[in-house]
């Protein structure tokens, strides 16, 4: 056997990984988004998908994550920036950062059980609000099993995900580059419009994109806050693939799935043309 | 290297100046002047105060008390960014993202000046260091000594009252290093630029400053041109820290200090009469190939034209000795032979 082919043997579970969990289900997904229940091809589950309530999941789904991908950014960057202005090795930042690590996958239903149990109906802060203030955090409205309630459980994650992915970008921030700056003349401002700016916002705008997708994709955390409707597009797919009342939808299903598939793709499509106008100067 | 700078400069004067980090006291109570066009290097190990020093100077770092003034104004007070001073780090830090003629244009966007004023002033520079054709790269197409380079010539693109180096070179190759030191030297005594160099290798602040300030502890130990520093130590940390010294033991009298049966010049004069010990310069020492003499060759290192030769005394005590390399066919280890020491001043300290 050749080296060549040695060595490629190595990556064959990867590529059965992929395979499997990746690019049959795309396909699936891809192919039964245009069959029909009889598996004649047709294109009545993608026109399905501009029935107003679809596209107002897509719509829903597009605003929950891009507002909590730039809330996370923002909050999650200034959180990172903190950080990195402390001792490298100081004891606030190995906490901060482990504990980044923990509640950026602390998604699903223990996050939005936490969040029931603390703010919810009965949550023992409202509770205490309440009866002790006097004040009814619900009195415009129960929002927290609904879109508002989504943002902020899923701001929950998404900050402590984006220190966890930007703080390598601040990281290489150099100080002499701001001194340097200093040096020829130029402000605190203008180091950060010139040169600190303009260096993390590959990192910064990529980092969001990340976000996006990663709030994009989340199911968990939605189906155990959310039990009336389906405001957002992967609880809209499950009522298409589990409803018992209305049967024969699961296609109309895997066409939702495939707009998802499009929404991440141009994602990445924009993730990558990033990459390529900054790669010159970040090898 | 040896060369008088063109005054076009600014005098450059630190006055008393104090820096405590913590329980570290970084300067204490510094003194230094800088003449116009004059190249000053603050040579000392590590912790020795001598970047805190440029960094005070900079603007970069604030003293406790002292006066800092440039071209007779208190620069108390002034932010870095109106210091107008030139700076070049250890390394890294060329900004990534722009090309070298970018970032030499830095300082110039900054005063404003037309982009086509800019491009131009930008490609002499870069050719006035040596790397014109290199102008559209982007940093890390350059090498570690070329980065330097255009440092160098960002720092000095905005014609600053006084450039700053702080151990520009301490980062490069060994012959990198060596080219680029005298390229600096050129181009300083070119521009005439007052220069404060700061380095903790001997070898670059003697060859490429007019004066050289050996400090410690915060403190100016001695300054002068690099031959007085190297002939005539004012103390022994300054014999021992720039080029060898053999400790040797000797008797300090009236009229000089004996060591080894030779009455040698004392350099120093505030240590007691009596037992101390005399830094001796490896080529103050001569050896002589005589089969009745105690002493040994234990080691010999060849240095290309000259060569150091390590002998062990009756004593057991450690002699080097610098020869021509001609000789060395005389002197291989093993061999016993005379140790004579020429009538060369040296430092003397207390025994330790």
């Amino acid at each position: 056997m050749s080296r060549r082919l040695r060595d490629l043997l190595g990556v064959v579970p990867f590529f059965v990984f992929v395979g499997v969990f990746l690019v049959i289900p795309t396909l699936v997904v891809a192919i039964g988004a245009f069959l029909g229940d009889d598996g004649r091809a047709t294109l009545d589950n993608v026109t399905a998908l501009a029935d107003g309530y679809i596209v107002q999941a897509f719509v829903r789904s597009i605003v929950l994550s891009a507002v909590t991908a730039i809330l996370g950014a923002v909050i999650g960057a200034l959180l990172g920036y903190a950080l990195v202005t402390a001792e490298p090795d100081s004891t606030v930042r190995r906490v901060v950062t482990s504990a980044c690590g923990v509640l950026a996958q602390f998604g699903g239903v223990t996050l939005a059980f936490a969040f029931m149990a603390t703010i919810g109906l009965s949550g023992f802060v409202t509770l205490f609000l309440r009866d002790s203030l006097g004040v009814d955090i619900f009195a415009g409205g129960v929002w927290l099993y609904d879109l508002p309630g989504l943002v902020l459980v899923y701001t929950y994650f998404q900050i402590p995900l984006m220190v966890i992915v930007f703080l390598p970008a601040l990281d290489g921030i150099r100080p002499q580059w701001r001194e340097a700056t200093e040096s020829l003349g130029g402000s605190t401002w203008y180091y950060w419009r010139r040169v600190a700016g303009p260096l993390l916002a590959p990192a910064f705008i990529g980092s969001t994109l990340l976000l996006f997708a990663n709030a994009f994709s989340a199911y968990a955390t939605a189906a155990a806050l959310v039990s009336q409707g389906s405001p957002i597009v992967p609880l809209q797919i499950r009522s298409a693939l589990t409803s018992e009342v209305l049967l024969g939808r699961e296609n109309v299903g895997k066409a939702m799935a495939l707009g998802m598939v499009v929404v991440v793709a141009v994602v990445m499509a924009l993730y990558a043309l990033l990459q390529r106008r900054t790669s010159r100067w970040l090898d | 290297m040896t060369t008088t700078a063109v005054s076009t400069g600014v005098a450059v004067r630190l006055e008393e100046v104090s820096r405590r980090f913590g329980t570290v006291q970084a300067l204490d109570g510094l003194d230094l002047d800088l003449a116009p066009g004059e190249l000053v290097a603050l040579l000392g190990p590590s912790g020795c105060g001598k970047t805190t020093a440029l960094r005070i100077l900079a603007g970069l770092e604030d003293a406790d008390s002292g006066r800092i003034l440039v071209g007779g104004k208190d620069v108390a007070g002034v932010p870095v960014n109106r210091r107008d001073m030139g700076m070049v780090f250890q390394a890294y830090s060329l900004f990534p993202h722009l090309t070298a003629a970018e970032n030499v244009e830095f300082g110039l966007r900054l005063r404003r000046q037309s982009a086509a004023a800019r491009r131009r002033r930008a490609l002499e520079m870069l050719e006035l260091v040596g790397i014109g054709t290199h102008a559209a790269r982007f940093p890390q197409q350059l090498s570690g000594g070329q980065q330097q380079r255009v440092a160098l010539a960002r720092a000095l693109a905005i014609q600053p009252q006084v450039l700053l180096l702080d151990e520009p070179l301490s980062a490069l190759d060994a012959k990198v290093r060596l080219q680029l030191r005298d390229e600096i030297r050129r181009i300083q005594l070119e521009v005439g630029t007052t220069t404060l160099f700061v380095t903790h290798d001997q070898e670059e602040a003697l060859a490429l400053a007019d004066r050289v300030g050996v400090m410690q502890a915060g403190r100016l130990e001695q300054i002068g041109s690099p031959e007085d520093i190297y002939r005539n130590p004012a103390t022994p940390f300054v014999a021992s820290f720039v080029g060898l010294s053999n400790r040797l033991a000797g008797v300090l009298g009236a009229d000089g200090v004996s060591v080894l049966g030779t009455p040698l010049p004392v350099l120093n004069a505030s240590v007691a009469p009596g037992p101390v010990e005399a830094l001796v310069r490896p080529e103050s020492v001569d050896l002589t190939a005589d089969p009745l003499a105690d002493a040994r060759v234990v080691a010999v290192s060849f240095l290309g034209p000259l060569a150091r030769v390590t002998v062990s005394l009756p004593d057991e005590t450690l002699v080097v000795a610098q020869v021509s390399s001609a000789r060395l066919a005389d002197l291989p280890p093993g061999t016993a032979v005379r140790v004579t020491l020429l009538p060369i001043p040296v430092v003397v300290s207390s025994p330790r």
